[in-house]
């Protein structure tokens, strides 16, 4: 039984990176080139629901499955902001998630980015104009780059962190 | 005695189901389910309204949302602490005091380890068991009720399809069901056929997702791979016939937005799903160190998943046999043939074989839907009008309640209710005498949703 689901996985299912997206990649491009040197090729990310639907989760839950396999890019999701160097945001900001997010930017150690995932966390998407929100990603910490999509497939997701480990 | 003390006597004596208790300003609304969906109205200029909850407890949680919400009062509430506005001091939380020798406690959240939603947990511990959980959310609270007043029917059906990503169809149709019925109009057979598509469709999905998830919370990660690749190629076959993989906005008030023209992408996928799902299943079966983890954990003992009215797996595991496509049931479902799996064992082991089984009789019914898929319009213009509509569809977490009213053209007020208000309840009751190592997996065998909650 085990040797037959083994098998399934064989010959490995998982696809080829996307092709680098030039856009994201000028705007990666911008980050701080040192800083980045110092992590290499390898980048740990805390993901942080600051009050999404929770579509844009099920997206980047995908990554992990053998199909995007995330990890073969040295990047990989870590339990505690204090192990990340990037914290993948996604959501308008809610004011009830408002203090966690400040509070889980301050426990992750620099050099750090921020990714803001989604039309939500760009821009406040479908909940623009909530009084219950207070507003995108960029209205509460500082935002690196933004990858937007509603919610972004895992291949835009792919594209716009591999931009940030690959870019020169 | 009024209507509204009427309906709470009913529900205390046991013979009505609460499907929900909602509020505007100066109005109070109770749905109940017995031979049928009924909703009883109350006017409250003062804002004060008796507390269905007093008698009820299923209703407390929603009832200190309406405190919340829209300023009312409902006498007799045995908790008004606030739930979903959280205030300028969110760490200033009255937790419920606990007393005994020898407890600790361990907050959890509301950012978890996991890529998950945010909500808080807080366990008091005798050593490594479980003596008592509460839970705590709101955290993404999103101001749905603010939003959708006033809002432009189109743009209210997109807000709708964002209550919990996982959800969007489910709740998109139940969203569209109830405008429809408020404007007492009839969309073309073939949208109710794509709708009844895309529903199965998403249920299927997340069934995968849920069931590799779960068993790789009891560290069987041979599990989480397999079933992520079914549920990745449900989700791109979704994306070949619908253009996008969630099926987000696909289904709008008076129709479906999108028709596609080739659905051969399904044809060839449930056979290949099903040869794959099926190893799978027999290798569940058979693994003893995960029946190990699964069997006898978090049991929801079958009068509290009564009482709560708890729907989907949670209550179908614990002996509720409730499923809305049957009853109150609605279309296309009355027209297509499904069992529905009922278990009494109420632990993690049960949640999962409902699941399976779910998901082997959804892809029958997605094949059952394409045989009968025929030509025509697939979607009609919405007419003007005024009315209040509801509908109550089965979404794969367990039954959505909406209700809506139009007023000329534009949604005046609505409420959205998501099965997890009547299932994280008993999620604090099932951890009890468990240890914390094994709330992970609990928690993943009930997947209920933050954000459909926190609305
Ligand atoms: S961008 Fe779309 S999928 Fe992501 S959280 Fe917002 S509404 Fe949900």
């Amino acid at each position: 039984m085990l040797r037959t689901l083994l098998q399934g996985l064989r010959p490995p299912v998982t696809e080829p990176a996307p092709p680098a997206d030039p856009e994201l990649s000028a705007l990666a491009a911008q980050l701080d080139i040192a800083a980045r040197r110092r992590l290499g090729r390898s980048l740990s990310i805390r993901e942080v629901d600051a009050g999404s639907c929770n579509g844009c989760e099920l997206e980047i839950h995908a990554l992990n499955n053998p199909f995007y396999d995330l990890e073969r890019f040295g990047l990989r999701f870590v339990a505690s902001p204090r192990h990340a160097d990037v914290l993948l945001v996604t959501g308008p900001v809610s004011r009830n998630m408002r203090q966690a997010l400040e509070r889980t930017y301050a426990a992750t150690p620099g050099p750090k980015w921020v990714v803001a995932v989604g039309d939500c966390a760009a821009g406040c998407g479908v909940f623009a104009g909530s009084p219950a929100c207070v507003g995108a990603v960029d209205k509460v910490v500082p935002v690196d780059l933004t990858i937007r999509g509603c919610p972004p497939t895992p291949m835009q997701l792919l594209r716009g962190l591999l931009a940030l480990l690959l870019s020169p | 005695m009024s209507a509204w003390d009427q309906a709470a006597a009913r529900l205390t004596a046991g013979d009505a189901t609460l499907v929900s208790v909602w509020g505007e300003p100066g109005r109070a609304h109770l749905a109940l389910l017995d031979d049928a969906m009924r909703v009883t109205s109350m006017d409250c200029p003062n804002g004060r309204f008796p507390s269905i909850g007093r008698v009820h407890p299923a209703a407390i949680r929603l009832e200190r949302a309406m405190r919340d919400l829209h300023g009312l009062d409902p006498i007799g509430l045995p908790d008004t602490r606030p739930w979903l506005i959280h205030g300028a001091a969110p760490t200033d939380y009255p937790f419920l005091p606990v007393q005994g020798e020898n407890l600790h406690q361990v907050p959890v959240g509301p950012v978890h380890a996991g890529v998950i939603e945010p909500g808080h947990f807080r366990f008091t511990c005798d050593g490594e068991t479980v003596v008592r959980l509460e839970q705590r959310f709101g955290y993404v609270h999103k101001g749905i009720d603010a939003l959708m007043a006033g809002a432009e029917i189109g743009a209210a059906a997109r807000v709708s399809g964002r209550l919990s990503g996982d959800s969007t169809v489910a709740y998109a149709i139940a969203f569209a069901r109830a405008v429809e019925q408020a404007l007492a109009m009839e969309i073309p057979p073939r949208a109710v056929w794509l709708r009844g598509l895309m529903a199965e469709l998403e249920r299927l999905a997340n069934h995968f997702g849920d069931i590799g998830a779960i068993c790789n919370d009891a560290s069987f990660s041979i599990m989480l791979a397999h079933c992520a690749m079914l549920r990745e190629r449900v989700l791109r076959a979704s994306a070949d016939c619908f253009g996008h993989r969630l099926m987000m906005d696909c289904v709008i008030p008076g129709g479906v937005a999108v028709d596609p023209t080739d659905c051969s992408a399904l044809r060839t996928l449930v056979p290949e799903v099903r040869a794959a799902f099926r190893r799978l299943v027999e290798l569940y079966d058979g693994a003893a160190s995960l029946a190990d983890r699964t069997v006898g954990t978090g049991i929801v003992r079958s009068e509290l998943a009564t009482r709560f009215g708890a729907g989907g797996y949670v209550g179908r595991a614990s002996g509720r046999d409730f499923d809305a496509r049957r009853f109150p049931g609605y279309a296309p479902y009355d027209a297509l043939s499904f069992d529905v799996p009922v278990l009494t064992a109420g632990d993690v082991d049960a949640r999962v074989w409902i699941r399976i089984k779910e998901t082997e009789q959804s892809l029958d019914l997605v094949e059952q839907i394409l045989d009968r898929l025929s030509p025509g319009p697939a979607r009609i213009a919405l007419p003007s009008g005024s009315g209040e509509g509801l509908a109550m569809v089965e979404g794969f977490r367990g039954d959505i309640f909406a209700w809506v009213r139009i007023e000329n053209g534009r949604v005046s007020r609505s409420h959205l209710r998501d099965p997890s208000w009547f299932q994280w309840p008993l999620l604090e009751a099932a951890i009890e005498g468990n240890i914390v190592a094994d709330f992970p997996l609990c928690n993943k065998s009930f997947n209920c949703s933050y954000s459909g909650h926190d609305v």
